[in-house]
């Protein structure tokens, strides 16, 4: 029987389509933004359970959507035993979570933020269980990261809180990296992303080359995530954030997420000699040292977090053991570690809350003033050690056999011992944080004065503790839960019965040595504690922050030596560093035999190149005298338009020629307020070096199009050529390639262009709002203006060639489907036309006939193109398909309507608009330069003179 | 006619990547509108050099026709490069018109915070 997979979309979705609300809902009060926030976790929550059934029963729910097939990338989620089990716990202490939040923040903290964070955090990680993508997996990986850098930041204001979140992104973030590559590497093995998959090639994975660079790629991810030896250091400095995302992030979820990976990969990578001695051995390894610690920590919370990095290093082993019973073993203990340490965590946060301190050493004595507190504290420490009937008690033993018959490299007695001193240690301090915290005298002098919390805070913690309890005492309940699970993990079907006796074996004697050791460690804490901080250890922090140090001082020396300022040094950098590539890949080809005669060179064509190649170099040899150099542009750019005519590209010829008159206008206009000369600062070494580089740009370059134009290549021109008439109904074809074929090119270009004329308009208006419109109006422009400004001849001239250029441009553009022309060619005609009444009667005097603003034109130009190709779509055709026809009207020849013609339309108003606006925004700066308005067309108008006759003079 | 369209782009992207590299804002306009020339006509030149062909379709002779897609393109680079031209000399107005130079590298300045490091 299949289950269908749909509601799994939505379960995975829940967490972040809840993640907007909390920032809106958080102005009705922090009840209705807990509420709120829990809603999606209990609706996720609810959906999960609905699989739950057939989930156990060993069925696999499956979905899956297409997203980026090219890259084996898919949104697939699946659900197993082992999925299962940690999207319950992770819905399910979030909901927990979400209601001791809402008891334990102060009024001061931005509780929406807090809810929206813990959603995004619980969505990532609720993905990272239920992925059945790899690469969807790593995606949800980083999300985990991230999100949890927000929560442990969470107090801003705190620098340990800032230290501590960028430490655990800055590990949990490398090994992510890490684990990429590794993630990358397996789905090469297994030739598919798709965990399902993957978990099939076991063998052949195994028997890869590739499986140790994978192995520890992917286990440097899990290490980092699970805080194992030697990356564990960033655990207890994350404890700087708020005691609801310790207990969530710390006992339950982010740090289970490496366990779960291993937990999940288990069939795929162990079995061999490298996974168990990679994996048991960092275990043992933070089991221990992580326990050792513990016992000296005096913070509540930093004692969590080692006795956590210890218990996540005891499931580390057990996976790395490789055998079904250790699997069993991990399984269940993940689930009995996440009751009481999560439970812990709370208590802990409870006696912060209400003592105001988390210092052992000032607390004792508190089992009559928190009676509920001490209740729940210590149940839930009494089975962190491992005392019988708390389910801690079970998932140890089990942990205990399975490390009694475990030999490391030959030895016997290694694993046992070690075991079993992680597990006296771990003793040790649960008793501690029993007696030193509830136990002993009443004392007087508790920063605050301790009582029990009210209901809502201590309600998740007791609803945990009698799970310890309940799984303690009837083990059996956890039966199917783990038996799905551990079936999950390892790939077969398992079916363990936990009980709570199972007779006298090593187990048993282990675990009485632990306890009644734990017990004698505990009586010598006080002399033991003296040595421990007199003895000399590495601070992880120390090292990290000097690698950070070091890090963050070499990337500023290559940034210093790289990234001076100077931005002639890097344009001489990569054009010197492309001649080279070119010239590099040259030599790794050759060139065949030319297949194309040369053309021949007439006498007049010849002189116009001597134009342009005299004016270019007369450009660089006098390009200190700005104004002369920018007649010289003029030049070259009328010699190419004449080149554009001879070499059978009337189109561009018409184009360059308009552009460059707006070019040259435009830069004139700048030149007005930029300085008339550049002074010549260069050293002649820099001369020479800035030479050798441009002949070699230039020598490589004319070589390259040498080279090229006399050899043939295919094109796709020939079915350009063919469909210009029959398909876009047009003779010119290079006029139908820019409205048709790819007209969808020419809409971006346009769009460009417009966004180009809005940038100069805002440049503008910024700048004239800021400090430079009051330079503007000090310098002194007036040495360099014409008497006339206005002058009469310009002024007539220009209104007659008006209504002339109009006509040109709507010709240029009526014809330019069939011949030379276009919207662009006439966009242009007619600015030049509107420029021409700017230049000879002044900026007021045109700006007040001026009816339509040019942003207006630029967005009508854009959007009339837009709309002629979605016109297409009614028609059932692709985005811009261009449709035709030919009119007859008896009196005028027959003439052609096209759409084409209508998108054409949409580019003549573009362009005009944007060349406008740029133009327009230039010469307003002249108004704050200080210049006088003239309202009047022209400065000495002969009219006025002749109606005032004698009264004017 | 082939050497003479390879020298004038090779003279182009010359002139244009010298005065590229000047420290000043206006030649390094000038420059940059140099190199665009150069590289429109290498566009344009890619199409292979043809005369009397225009890509306009004759009803009534069968001719070949010059390659009609580097024209397209090349058009549009025609007006795009104005537009980057137009931004271009707007931004070094502007800086020129805020800093009062017009200088185009920045000196690397020691703050407080670095040298106390």
């Amino acid at each position: 029987m299949e289950t269908t997979g749909n509601f799994l979309f939505i379960i995975a979705l829940l967490p972040f389509i809840g993640a907007l609300i909390p920032g809106l809902m958080i102005r009705a009060g922090r009840n209705a933004t807990a509420a709120f926030t829990a809603m999606p976790t209990a609706v996720a929550l609810i959906l999960l359970m609905t699989y739950a059934p057939a989930v156990l029963r060993g069925e696999v729910i499956q979905a899956e959507v297409a997203w980026l097939p090219q890259l084996g990338l898919s949104v697939s989620f699946f659900l197993d035993g082992l999925g299962l089990l940690f999207a319950c716990m992770i819905l399910g202490v979030g909901l927990l979570i979400t209601l001791y939040a809402r008891y334990y923040l102060s009024g001061e903290d931005p509780v929406g933020q807090f809810y929206t964070y813990l959603l995004l955090f619980q969505g990532a990680m609720l993905g990272i269980v239920i992925s059945d993508n790899i690469l969807l997996l790593l995606v949800f990986w980083e999300l985990t990261s991230l999100s949890s850098f927000l929560l442990i930041g969470y107090w801003k204001h705190l620098p340990e809180g800032r230290q501590g979140a960028r430490m655990a992104l800055a590990v949990t973030g490398a090994g992510g990296l890490a684990m990429i590559g590794g993630m990358l590497i397996l789905g090469n093995i297994a030739g598919s992303y798709n965990l399902t998959d993957i978990l099939q090639a076991g063998d052949a994975i195994r028997a890869s080359e590739w499986y140790m660079p994978a192995l520890i790629l992917i286990l440097l991810g899990a290490f980092t995530k699970s805080a194992q030896f030697p990356f564990h250091f960033w655990l207890p400095h994350a404890m700087a954030a708020p005691t609801p995302v310790s207990a969530y992030l710390h006992s339950a979820t982010m740090v289970k997420a490496g366990v779960f990976l291993m937990a999940r990969m288990w069939p795929v990578l162990s079995g061999t000699d490298a996974w168990f001695y990679i994996v048991a051995t960092t275990g043992l390894i933070t089991m221990v040292m992580g326990a050792l610690i513990a016992l000296f920590k005096d913070d509540l919370k930093a004692l969590l977090a080692f006795s956590t990095v210890s218990h996540l290093g005891l499931l580390t082993m057990l996976l790395g053991f490789g055998t079904q019973a250790a699997a069993v073993a991990a399984v269940f203990h993940i689930i009995n570690h996440l009751t009481f340490k999560a439970a812990l965590f709370m208590t802990a946060g409870i006696i912060d809350h209400e003592t105001h301190t988390r210092d052992i050493k000032r607390l004792g004595g508190l089992r009559h003033l928190m009676p509920i507190t001490f209740l729940i504290g210590t149940i839930a420490a009494l089975s962190m050690a491992g005392i019988p009937l708390f389910n801690g008690f079970l998932s140890k033993e089990m942990m205990l056999e399975e490390a009694s018959h475990t030999g490391w490299a030959g030895s016997q007695y290694a694993v046992p011992v070690l075991a079993t001193i992680g597990a006296l240690l771990s003793v040790a301090y649960s008793f501690r944080f029993i007696f030193h915290v509830f136990f002993g005298p009443v004392r007087d002098d508790y920063p605050a004065k301790p009582h029990d919390p009210p209901f809502g805070l201590w309600a998740a913690p007791a609803l945990l503790v009698v799970l310890v309890v309940l799984i303690g005492v009837m083990p059996f309940i956890a039966d199917t839960v783990v038996a799905a699970a551990a079936s999950a993990v390892t790939g077969t079907d398992l079916d363990p019965h936990l009980k709570i006796w199972h007779g006298v074996t090593p187990a048993l004697f282990m675990s009485v040595a632990a306890v009644a050791g734990g017990a004698l460690l505990l009586m010598l804490h006080r002399p033991l504690d003296r040595v421990w901080r007199a003895a000399p250890r590495p601070e992880a922090k120390a090292i990290f922050d000097s690698l950070v140090a070091g890090c963050v001082s070499l990337t500023r020396r290559i940034i210093e030596a790289t990234h001076n300022g100077a931005i002639s040094r890097y344009l001489a950098i990569f054009t010197a560093a492309s001649v080279l590539l070119g010239v590099a890949a040259f030599m790794g080809g050759g060139l065949v035999e030319p297949t194309r005669e040369l053309l021949p060179i007439p006498p007049v064509i010849a002189v116009g190149w001597l134009m342009l190649v005299v004016a270019t170099g007369c450009v660089v040899v006098m390009h200190h005298h700005r104004f002369r150099a920018l007649v010289l542009i003029g030049i070259i750019g009328l010699s190419i338009s004449s080149g554009f005519v001879y070499l059978s590209a009337p189109d561009l010829a018409l184009t360059q020629i308009s552009v460059e008159t707006v070019t040259i206008m435009l830069l004139l206009l700048a030149l007005h307020f930029l300085p008339k000369t550049t002074p010549r600062v260069s050293s002649t070494g820099v001369k020479l070096r800035d030479g050798v580089i441009a002949a070699a740009a230039g020598l490589g370059v004319g070589a390259l199009s040498f080279a090229f134009m006399q050899r043939d290549i295919s094109t796709i021109s020939s079915y350009h050529l063919a469909n210009s008439y029959e398909g876009g109904g047009g003779t010119n074809v290079v006029n139908v390639i820019l409205v048709d074929f790819r007209g969808y090119d020419t809409f971006g270009e346009i769009i460009v262009l417009g966004i180009a004329g809005m940038l100069i308009y805002a440049l503008m208006q910024a700048l004239l709002d800021g400090p430079s419109a009051q330079r503007l109006r000090n310098t002194d422009y007036s040495q360099d203006r014409s008497k006339d400004r206005h002058p009469l001849m310009m002024v007539v001239a220009t209104r007659v060639l008006m209504p002339i250029a109009l006509l040109v441009g709507t010709f240029i553009f009526l014809r330019g489907h069939n011949q030379p022309g276009g919207g662009f060619v006439a966009g242009l005609v007619v600015a030049i036309a509107l420029l021409m009444q700017y230049m000879a009667s002044g900026f007021a005097w045109t700006q007040a006939r001026k009816r339509i603003e040019y942003h207006t034109m630029i967005g009508f130009g854009v959007l009339i193109a837009g709309l002629t190709g979605v016109g297409s779509w009614v028609f059932g055709k692709p985005f811009l398909t261009s449709a035709f026809t030919y009119v007859h009207l008896p009196p005028i020849e027959e003439f052609e309507l096209a759409t084409a013609m209508l998108f054409d339309l949409g580019v003549f108003l573009t362009v005009l608009g944007a060349v406008m606006l740029m133009l327009y925004s230039l010469s307003r700066i002249a108004r704050f330069a200080g210049e006088t308005v003239n309202e009047e067309p022209m400065d000495y108008d002969p009219a006025s003179r002749v109606d005032n006759g004698p009264e004017a003079r | 006619m082939e050497l003479l369209v390879a020298s004038a782009i090779g003279t182009m992207t010359a002139g244009g990547v010298y005065l590229m590299l000047r420290l000043r804002t206006f030649p390094v306009i000038l420059g940059l509108a140099l190199l665009s020339y150069a590289v429109n006509v290498f566009l344009f030149s890619s199409g292979r050099l043809s005369i009397d062909m225009s890509p306009i379709l004759s009803k009534y002779s069968d001719t070949s026709y010059s390659d009609p897609l580097p024209q397209a393109l090349v058009l549009t680079a025609i007006v795009i490069s104005f537009g980057m031209t137009a931004v271009l000399v707007m931004i070094s107005l502007g800086a020129y018109l805020e800093a009062d130079n017009d200088e185009i590298d920045i000196e690397p300045e020691i703050t407080d915070e670095d040298s106390a490091t």
